[in-house]
């Protein structure tokens, strides 16, 4: 009998197929995927062992940088149709007889996290360039004469009721700082808050009770 | 996973020509790019979102009388400048003898095994129950552990009240340390307050 000959093939795979897979998940992935907000400020966040993830709306966002500057960040709400931000800007307008043009409370609406006194919120609006809107984010006023971060808080308040607060602040803020914004809120009736942390895992079981 | 592209031998004697084949293309590096890629947005997309820890305080009432605490259960964690932590148990009272103040630190072996060892009791409770539920032996829903757990440091009535009180030296990592540790430790009862003028003296007089 003649020997059956096996034909040599070049080892070929045929890849449309996993080329096909690949790209449907990576439209997926790039469509669903939301591009975190730049921080106001460079912030060294401290650790912690909490899993819980921030929720992406109805929270209202407490920045304190290094140099001690306070930022504020509110959301429109999981139904942007409330448009919490733009009731909020018109809200502050109310409070320091400022009124915004439907343009600025839209541009307003768009932006994420700000700290300016509210008498450059105007110019903030309207300057295109990002780096000269920077220069006048130079936190929000919380002195006693004029604390305009308690109204930022006492209007969001007003005006979300449901919207939790969060406060991220780098690790070397001094305390005092942030115990001066803790009253705030809490004067604002808020007494459960979130401090935003990184991750870190920590390992302690019964064995690492200390023996007696 | 490149391809071998094996010659065929021109037969002899035949003309060379143009040889017919389906215009393939290798795919092999459009493909590991996408693999880059996804695996690129797949991990953004899991590590980006921002974690939380939650803090309930005490509501501010001027009016409302201090909430009588048992002293023997207290322990007051007193957060200073560069870090320190010194804590003792009790309360500071006039005409009584000070308590005894210790120093401490945030390491492994530092306030968390002093916190270990006052809140004993709850804390085997509560790790023995996560044991169980990590082996397969009882089937909870994530939401019903945590009422269980929520349950067990609400009954918890021997345990220690932890006292949080940082002065102006202390910084904000210290605070989210320190409440930290009261997580890892289970701890069912602790507060953030503010420094009494005793307390600040007795941090003035440690030596750094």
């Amino acid at each position: 009998m003649p020997k059956i000959k096996s034909i040599a093939r070049s080892p070929h795979i045929d890849m449309t197929p996993m080329v096909d897979l690949f790209s449907l998940l990576l439209t997926f992935f790039i469509l669903t995927a939301t591009f975190r907000p730049v921080d106001p400020a460079k912030l060294t966040i401290p650790n912690s062992v909490s899993e819980k993830i921030a929720p992406d709306n109805d929270i209202m966002t407490i920045f304190i940088s290094p140099d001690k500057k306070i930022f504020f960040n509110f959301d429109n709400g999981k139904d942007t149709s409330r448009h919490f931000r733009a009731e909020l800007i018109k809200a502050m307008g109310e409070q320091y007889k400022i009124s915004f043009t439907p343009k600025e409370i839209k541009e307003f609406s768009k932006k994420s996290a700000f700290g300016m006194p509210i008498a450059y919120m105007k110019q903030w609006l309207s300057i295109e360039d990002q780096k000269e809107a920077d220069k006048l984010q130079v936190g929000i006023p919380t002195d006693s004469i004029d604390n305009q971060f308690a109204w930022w808080l006492n209007k969001a308040r007003f005006v979300n009721s449901q919207a939790q607060v969060a406060i991220k602040a780098d690790g070397n803020v001094p305390y005092p700082v942030v115990k001066k914004v803790l009253d705030l809120i809490q004067k604002n009736g808020i007494n459960k808050f979130n401090f935003v942390t990184t991750y870190d895992k920590q390992e302690v079981g019964i064995k690492d009770i200390p023996k007696q | 996973m490149g391809e071998v592209v094996q010659e065929e031998k021109a037969q002899k004697g035949a003309k060379k020509r143009p040889k017919k084949h389906p215009g393939r293309i290798d795919m092999t590096p459009m493909v590991d790019l996408m693999c880059l890629l996804l695996t690129f947005f797949i991990l953004t997309a899991a590590f980006s979102k921002p974690k939380i820890m939650t803090i309930t305080m005490p509501e501010k009432d001027p009016n409302a009388p201090a909430p009588k605490i048992d002293a023997r259960r207290t322990l007051n964690i007193l957060l200073t400048d560069s870090d320190r932590v010194y804590y003792y148990v009790g309360a500071i009272e006039p005409g009584k003898p000070q308590p005894q103040i210790v120093k401490s630190n945030f390491s492994k072996d530092g306030i968390r095994k002093v916190l270990l060892l006052k809140n004993k009791d709850l804390f085997t409770k509560i790790s023995e129950f996560n044991e169980k539920r990590v082996k397969g032996k009882i089937h909870v829903s994530d939401a019903a552990a945590e009422d269980f757990i929520k349950s067990l440091k609400k009954d918890d009535n021997v345990g220690p009240i932890i006292l949080i009180k940082a002065d102006e030296g202390a910084r904000y990592k210290d605070i989210v340390s320190i409440v930290d540790e009261m997580a890892i430790t289970n701890i069912a009862s602790y507060a953030i307050v503010d420094l009494s003028k005793a307390e600040k003296d007795l941090l003035k007089a440690q030596p750094r």
